[in-house]
Order: structure tokens, then sequence, then C-alpha cells
């Protein structure tokens, strides 16, 4: 057992990627199938904000925009429950998970999408930081996973993009369109650096994960990288980042900026968010009403399959 | 009644010329509607010109903890590879 481990250990080491039946230790398998799944469910809710918007967008050029991301999101949540299923969980299991509230999906997503403006943030911020977590992940130990992510990687650029249009036409727009961005950004702003996880000293998964290389850099190196980036994307757009305490360290070469509530981090993650209700409760519907819709596929399939037998035997 | 739609592995050519390649997974009642899916879920950039679907239970894998004996029978034999043969300098096309 110790030999098998070490050896698992030095090919990780060695850089060498781990396939779905390769052997791992337990722990490695069930870490996985956690972190794939959240990160499954995340894509799964993450089109719900969006959804809210569908029927509303100001223009058809931004619906067909919106419908191809929100789209693409479903993609990207069925690419990484494959992934974990070749980990040894079904997707009923998966969904089982979700929809009775014992998994957890990115906090995020629990916010409401008030104003239009908060579909352009969801863009550019929201998508802004999965990618950089996204590319980080494209070369994690795991192959199924890796590969997902570069599936993933490849569509995410115009999900920020379509975002960050929406928010420079707001923000070129009437002082009431450049005020909405701007309450928009003061919303979403400290959610969206609480997406890449607790500090380092109070994270618990951490070490962990950086020795088995499911991760690659630390919760706050992604957090600086989210910041350095945004805070320049900000001045292009003339929004006013919502935190006096953002300011160039020039012996770090990165921006400081303020301290982040934990405690609402933690009263989201907990299930006390603005919107946890509400999305677990879409989730369950959408499962539940889709029952006729499975069994009936499956009763087809088997008539259909049933015939042919017949049909050959005659 | 609840039963799970079976997995079914996805092989996609992007374009003619090319071979199918492996690209993912997904579940579907029968293999139609596997096509179909794949190409929602595999094909919306025109990623692909021809798909093939194969139910998952219908692959045969070799074992990854016999990997030495399956395939060591091939370590030994550089003369295979044309790197092994030793040529004059100055000859060319060849
Ligand atoms: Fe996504
Ligand atoms: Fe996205």
């Amino acid at each position: 057992m110790q030999d098998l481990e070490k050896d698992f250990q030095d090919r990780i080491d060695r850089g060498e990627v781990i396939e779905p039946r390769d052997w791992m230790p337990e722990k490695y398998r069930k870490t996985h199938i956690r972190q794939i799944s959240q990160h499954a469910h995340s894509e799964i809710v993450g089109m719900l904000p969006e959804g809210n918007w569908l029927t509303r967008t100001p223009t058809l050029r931004r619906k067909v925009a919106l419908l191809a991301k929100v789209q693409d999101e479903a993609g990207h949540g069925l690419y990484l429950y494959s992934a974990a299923e070749t980990l040894g969980i079904s997707r009923d299991e998966l969904f089982e998970q979700l929809n009775a509230g014992k998994a957890k999906y990115s906090s995020i997503f629990n916010y409401p999408t008030l104003s239009w403006a908060d579909i352009g943030i969801i863009g550019w911020l929201v998508d802004g930081a999965a990618i950089i977590n996204q590319v980080m992940l494209t070369r994690t130990s795991y192959g199924p996973y890796a590969r997902a992510m570069v599936k993933i990687c490849k569509e995410e650029s115009f999900h920020q993009r379509q975002g960050f249009e929406i928010m420079m036409t707001l923000c070129n727009g009437t002082a009431v369109q450049k005020q909405m961005a701007q309450d928009s950004l003061n919303r979403w702003w400290w959610p969206s650096l609480m997406m890449f996880g607790p500090p380092d000293a109070e994270s618990t998964h951490t070490e962990q994960s950086m020795k088995w290389k499911i991760k690659l850099k630390t919760n706050d190196e992604l957090r600086q990288q989210m910041v350095d980036v945004t805070v320049e994307q900000a001045k292009v757009l003339g929004l006013t980042m919502p935190d006096p305490d953002i300011k160039w360290n020039e012996e770090r070469g990165h921006y400081d900026f303020g301290e982040i509530d934990w405690e609402e981090f933690w009263q989201v993650v907990k299930g006390y968010g603005p919107c946890n209700k509400e999305r677990l409760a879409a989730r369950n519907k959408a499962w539940d009403e889709g029952a006729w819709v499975r069994e009936a596929a499956v009763a087809y399939a088997e008539k259909q399959a049933a015939k042919r037998t017949q049909a050959i035997a005659v | 009644m609840k039963k799970e739609w079976p997995i079914w592995e996805v092989f996609i050519r992007t374009k003619n010329g090319l071979e199918h390649r492996h690209i993912g997974s997904l579940h579907a009642a029968d293999s139609t509607m596997a096509i179909e899916n794949a190409r929602d879920v595999y094909t919306r950039r025109q990623e692909g010109v021809s798909i093939w679907v194969v139910e998952s239970i219908n692959i045969s894998a070799s074992n990854p903890s016999n990997s030495d004996s399956l395939f060591d029978p091939a370590i030994d034999k550089a003369y295979r590879h044309p790197t092994f043969y030793k040529l004059p300098e100055g000859v060319k096309h060849i």
C-alpha cells in the first residue's frame, strides 16, 4: 500500500497524467469526484442567473449571444459530469447530491441578477474569474478533468468578451446606463473575488491539492491575478473599483486590495445567500418535471430494441 | 421506474481526410439520441463532419496494471526505427 502511494506520488512529480483505470489513492479519487462535480454543478446552476434575462435582452444580437453562452455552460456541465463519472460515480448520484443540497457549487451563483448590467458583469467578472481558474486546471494531473478544461477554455473567451462588450456599451451610454454598470460592479466585485475560495491560510485542501497537482496555484495567487487584470480593464470602462484600498504596489508588482468579508462568503456557502433556496428549487423542479421525458425515452428505446430483435428472429 | 440512460462514447471526424477521434462521452436512451446529443454537445462550432457513437459497455480496454507485459515486447526493437540504420554522410533522399 505504502509503495503504491509512493509510486503514485512519483508519477505526479514526474508530471505524468493519471487516467481513469490507473491505480490512485482513494483520497485522490474522492477529492476529484468532489471537485469536478462541484465544478459541474457550478456550470449548471450558473445558467440560472443568466437565464433570468434571456427573454428580456435589449436587442436580438444580445439575445443570440446570451443564448449561445448559456448553452455553452450546459455543455461545460456535461463535459465535467462525464469526467467525474470516470471515477466511478453515476450521473444520477451527482444530480441527487446537488438536488438534495448536499453538494456545493460556486457561491457566486447565489446572487441575483437585478439589472441587465449584471449580465455584462457576469460575463466580464464571473467568466473572467472562471477562466483564470480553468486555464490553470488545463494542466491538472487527472487526464479527463484536464481535457474537459481544454475544451471549456476554448469556449470561455467569447463569454467574457460578450460581457465586456455589454459593459462597454453601457459605459458609453447615458448617465443612467453608466450608473447601472457602476452599481452592478459594486455589487458583484467582492463576490467574484470570493470565487477563488478562502484565503490560503484557512484553506484546508490547498496543501494536498498542490501536492497532487489538482491545483497548480493557490487561491490567493489566483485572486491576485484577478485583481491585477480587472483593475486595468475597469480603467478602460471608466468605472470605479468599489474598494478604496486598491493601490499599485511597486515593490510587489501587484495591486494591493482591501479586506474581503469572509463572513459573507461562509454565510452564502452554508446556504444563506440571497438566492440559495431559489436555485435549488429551480434545479429540483427541472429534475422532477423532466422525469417523464427520461422515462419515456427509455421505454421507447426498449421497444425499438425489442422490435429489432424480433425482426432478426423472423 | 428509475433507469439511468446508458453512457455512449463519442468519436468525431473534424474534417474529411482525418480519422474519427474520441472526444468524450454522454448519456442517451438510444443511438439516435446519442448522435443528436453529440451534435449539440461537441459540435456547436462546426468541430465535426461525422459522428460515431458506441455504448461504453461495448468497449473492451487493456488493463493499465498489465501495461508492462503488454507493451514491453516493443521496447528492445530499435531496428524498427529508421534511426537504427547508419548511412554514410552525403546520402540524400533516404
Ligand atoms: Fe463555463
Ligand atoms: Fe462561461
